[in-house]
């Protein structure tokens, strides 16, 4: 039970626009940790909906969240938000960056607002997170200078800032052409290998599931395999 | 709780935007210049105002009025207490408009810790011959030091040197209108005749011109030693003590203590001039009013500024939230954003205030009526920039509340579903 990084018991998730419809069914399943895990299913089927009940950012469901064996459901907005800093890494499809700042910028600022390190210790773990997905050398270029693919990678770095207990990824691969896509997944399967990161990624492409550990597949908002 | 990294993020976003930014903070700018410029120049012209009136004006005044023998006869009987008499017989009983005891009255007034200083006078009704025809006029018996330091004598005089009334034995400095009337010019010898008859000549020393016509027309000053010699009486005659006050609001009451104490006649500033207390009051509530209505509508820009900054900044917001920063710490950065547009185009602002004052201080401004004036006047009153710097921060963040409490709403998973 110790192994367990993310458990839900019984979700079930309903949108009331305009009327009630039920979009995940009794939802009940666990990620050990150091697992990496995809979840496919056709689109619609509620995977989107699932990962941000994962991630704490929608806290409108029934049931129950564990993540690193913490009962999350039920936790105050600036609780979640300590725990979405500190334990989860979130990587998006489209969301990418902060325009404002620089790429190594981007990655700090989880890191500074965990605030475990100093400013230039958090500096040193995004350079060595950045020299780690080949992107040290730009680290100084401005967020929005990046290509689609090159971004996704600086958005995986973040990710990684503070040592999260799991990382999310809804389709990170997505909106990636087959050469990016492929570095991409590269990365999530180095950082399994190599460092025993837990990921839970949403995919809808098959390939990319067949090589994880572990495909849970999910059908009208009910898991059919995991 | 990270202040710095809420500011960093805050300057980040200013900085993304620095356009906006800047005409937001432009406007605060504009609208702290007007508020300092305007209540500067407005007290100014208050101060002004008033102080041709209230400058010169006693706090109290002592004096000893002529007026019939409150007791007539009629009442002192007992046969008629209680009718309405209307018998009366028994005039003025002196004509001496003298305080009594005048040195002793005027070391306890000396004495009393809320009197910043008092000057004794003289007032004497004379004649000034002027070829055929008599015009009358008043010679107020001064002691010019202490009616210079307490009632800006010196400022009125127009020719000549107010000292000069002490220094050169039997002169006076003529008001400017009887001056014109008399044809005299400083040096000339005007024949002063009294009330009961005697004359005198005295040496002209200069002009007074105190603005108001009818006050020129008449009023000229000689000192004091002067005027008792005028009409002919001892050296410790005199008919009004001019009291100033530390606090002018003490008057009234001083004045009836006074009234008591010294069994004479007294009048306080408030009675005397109450109509210039309201002008000044409707001046400067004006002044406020207008000064506070621009920076409020400096307000409504950076509300307007800070709410299309969060439209476009959902991504980013959203973004934000979802690596861990809480609704509160989205609210701080918002709030931040304000406060500095607040604080930078507020601060330039009391600069450009002071500059736009100082510009007003030298705009040229000469009439008769104010020979002193030479500029526009202003107020440079400290209270007036801390006001600014206390209200454009006070606006800025009340325009800066509900966007930033909006942003702090925003729904990551909205945000990133939209997509
Ligand atoms: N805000 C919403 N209101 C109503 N229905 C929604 C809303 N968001 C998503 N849905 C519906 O919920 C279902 C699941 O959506 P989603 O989780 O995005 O699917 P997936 O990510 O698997 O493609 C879809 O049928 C979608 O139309
Ligand atoms: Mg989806």
């Amino acid at each position: 039970m110790s192994n367990v990084i993310l458990q839900t018991s019984h979700i079930n998730k309903y949108f009331h626009d305009p009327v009630t419809v039920p979009v995940l069914n009794d939802l009940s399943m666990s990620v050990d940790k150091g697992e990496f895990v995809s979840v496919v299913g056709k689109s619609g089927c509620g995977k989107s909906t699932l990962l941000y009940i994962l991630s704490t950012m929608d806290t409108d469901y029934e049931g129950q969240l564990w993540i690193d064996q913490d009962l999350i459901t039920g936790k105050k907005e600036k609780e979640l938000a300590r725990i979405r800093n500190e334990k989860i890494g979130f990587v998006f499809q489209f969301h990418y960056l902060l325009n404002e700042f620089s790429v190594l910028k981007n990655v700090m600022l989880p890191g500074l607002k965990l605030n475990q390190y100093s400013e230039s210790e958090i500096e040193h773990r995004a350079m060595e997170r950045l020299r780690m997905l080949h992107m040290e050398d730009l680290a100084l270029k401005n967020a929005n200078q990046l290509s689609g693919g090159q971004k996704q990678r600086v958005a995986i770095a973040r990710a990684l800032i503070n040592d999260p207990a799991i990382i999310m990824g809804d389709e990170p691969t997505g909106n990636l052409d087959k050469k990016n896509g492929e570095i991409v997944f590269d990365i999530f399967q180095e950082l399994a290998v190599h460092y025993h990161q837990t990921l839970l990624i949403v995919t809808h492409d098959p390939e990319f599931a067949a090589r994880t550990n572990r495909i849970i597949e999910m059908e009208d908002g009910r898991i059919i395999r995991q | 709780m990270n202040y710095k990294l809420i500011f960093s993020v805050s300057f980040s976003l200013l900085r993304a935007r620095w356009k906006q930014t800047l005409i937001a903070a432009i406007g605060v700018t504009f609208s702290i210049t007007m508020f300092i410029a305007l209540l500067s120049f407005m007290t100014g012209l208050n101060g002004l105002l008033d102080g041709l009136i209230l400058n010169r004006t006693p706090h109290v005044r002592i004096y000893n009025d002529i007026k019939p023998t409150k007791n007539q006869p009629v009442n002192v009987s007992g046969t008629y207490k209680d009718y309405h008499n209307f018998i009366r017989s028994v005039k003025s009983p002196s004509a001496r408009q003298e305080i009594f005891n005048s040195g002793a009255v005027m070391d306890a007034i000396r004495r009393d810790d809320r009197v910043a200083g008092l000057a004794p006078k003289i007032i004497a009704p004379v004649f000034f011959t002027a070829g055929t025809i008599d015009i009358t006029g008043v010679v107020n018996g001064i002691d010019v030091q202490a009616e210079s330091s307490l009632f800006h004598f010196n400022d009125y005089i127009v020719a000549g040197k107010a000292i000069d009334l002490k220094n050169v034995p039997n002169s006076i400095i003529l008001g400017k209108g009887v001056a014109d009337k008399l044809l005299a010019e400083p040096g000339d010898v005007v024949q002063v005749t009294t009330s009961q008859g005697d004359i005198m000549p005295l040496k002209v020393v200069g002009y007074f011109q105190s603005g108001l016509q009818d006050f020129d027309k008449v009023q000229c000053y000689a000192s004091i030693n002067t005027a008792q010699k005028l009409l002919g009486k001892p050296n410790n005659y005199i008919t009004d003590i001019q009291v100033k006050l530390k606090d002018l609001n003490q008057a009234p009451m001083v004045a009836k203590e006074y009234g008591a104490l010294f069994d004479a006649d007294t009048e306080d500033i408030q009675t005397a001039n109450s109509q210039f207390e309201t002008g000044s009051f409707i001046r400067t509530l004006i002044s406020y009013s207008v000064g506070i209505t621009l920076l409020i509508v400096a307000g409504f820009g950076i509300y307007n500024i800070l709410n299309m900054m969060i439209y476009e900044k959902m991504d980013t917001i959203a973004i934000l939230k979802a690596t861990g920063f809480s609704g509160r710490d989205v609210n701080r950065i918002f709030i931040v954003i304000a406060l500095t547009i607040g604080l930078a185009g507020g601060l330039v602002g009391l600069v450009f205030g002071f500059g736009l004052s100082a510009i007003i201080d030298q705009i040229p401004f000469r009439t008769p009526a104010l020979p002193t004036i030479t500029t526009f006047p202003v107020n440079y009153n400290p209270a007036f920039y801390l006001i600014g710097a206390v209200f454009s921060l006070v606006t800025t963040y009340f325009a800066g509340y509900f966007p930033a409490r909006k942003a702090s709403k925003v729904d990551p998973v909205v945000i990133i579903r939209g997509k």
